[in-house]
């Protein structure tokens, strides 16, 4: 927790700035240079922001550590599931060709999944590890 | 020569590393290390890489650094064993890697194996097979998405060990200090 009015006010500014930057990298990373790993860690990052200038329990009231374990858990089952699908579509596992009749718009919709669960696995993996090393 | 001034920059930083004893700036030198790995990266055309290597390498890590700092001791305690052995081991493996370095082809070889294999079709079939136009998107979620699955349950796996060496000690010191947590 940090009181310094310079620290905080910056802090205010920036964190929504960090975070909606996270969101453009994980769903521009089709197009641009990104993904699921660069937006969780920036994601990650900008938390973990909050957390030091506004204190760790102001942060776990945001995002509750239960929570952000099963995020972590949730992206890894997220990948695995839309490997499934793509069993259950007919074709081989991680295979998005398989996952909609068309295949370029079947693999759109498996590159976007999959980023996503990366991304919501790393940015709790780091908010998981920041919990550990400052709370525990 | 870009590139060699920052891999100058990027020893002076190392070595710098190794030899403060003050761990604070030794954390803040091994951010501005990454930064300077991130600026290679960009210098080299791996924008992808070098994204990761500025998040991670700078920020994350530095930031966990800072908070085992923060709960340890922010200055090195001098050694009191000989260090001759392990500067010899250092020493070794390095010429090991310098001896290693002459099977590597040039930069930008288009001749080399690499650049023979599959990166060739990844190149040409992504617009296609994908329709991504980032072509490090694709061959990382589509055409290796095994290897990215892989890589995502190591992360989990790695922040399970944490939670499990770090998170059990504060479940224990909660449950000593009220009972009906």
């Amino acid at each position: 927790m940090i009181e310094h009015p310079i620290v905080r006010v910056g802090a205010r500014l920036l964190v929504p700035c960090i975070l909606l930057f996270a969101l453009y990298v994980q769903f521009h990373g089709d197009f641009g240079p990104g993904g699921g790993f660069q937006a969780g860690v920036i994601f990650g990052a900008g938390c973990i922001l909050y957390g030091l200038v506004f204190g760790v329990e102001a942060l776990a009231r945001v995002a509750p550590p239960g929570l952000v374990q099963g995020v972590a858990a949730g992206g890894v089952l997220l990948f695995l599931l839309v490997g499934v699908a793509a069993l259950i579509g007919g074709g081989a596992y991680l295979d998005y060709d398989a996952l909609l009749p068309d295949p370029l718009a079947g693999q759109h919709l498996g590159i976007l999944l999959i980023e996503f669960g990366v991304g919501a696995t790393v940015s709790a993996v780091m908010l998981g590890l920041f919990f550990a090393f400052t709370r525990g | 020569m870009i590139n060699l001034g920052l891999l100058a920059f990027m020893v002076a930083v190392a070595v710098a590393v190794a030899v403060l004893r003050n761990l604070f700036a030794a954390v803040m030198l091994f951010a501005i290390y990454s930064l300077s790995a991130a600026a290679l990266f960009v210098a080299l055309d791996a924008v992808d890489v070098a994204f990761t290597e500025a998040a991670v390498g700078a920020g994350a890590s530095s930031i966990l650094m800072l908070a085992t700092l923060a709960a340890t001791s922010s200055r090195e305690k001098a050694l009191r064993h000989r260090r001759a052995l392990p500067l010899a081991l250092c020493l070794a493996l390095a010429a090991i890697l310098l001896v290693g370095l002459h099977d590597l082809s040039p930069v930008g070889d288009a001749s080399s194996p690499p650049h023979n294999h599959v990166a060739p079709r990844y190149l040409s079939e992504t617009a296609t097979e994908i329709g991504v136009p980032n072509v490090v998107t694709a061959v990382l979620a589509s055409y290796r998405g095994y290897d990215t699955l892989g890589e995502v349950v190591v992360i989990f796996t790695a922040g399970l060990g944490v939670a499990a060496l770090l998170g059990g000690r504060l479940r224990r010191r909660r449950g000593m200090e009220n009972e009906d947590d």
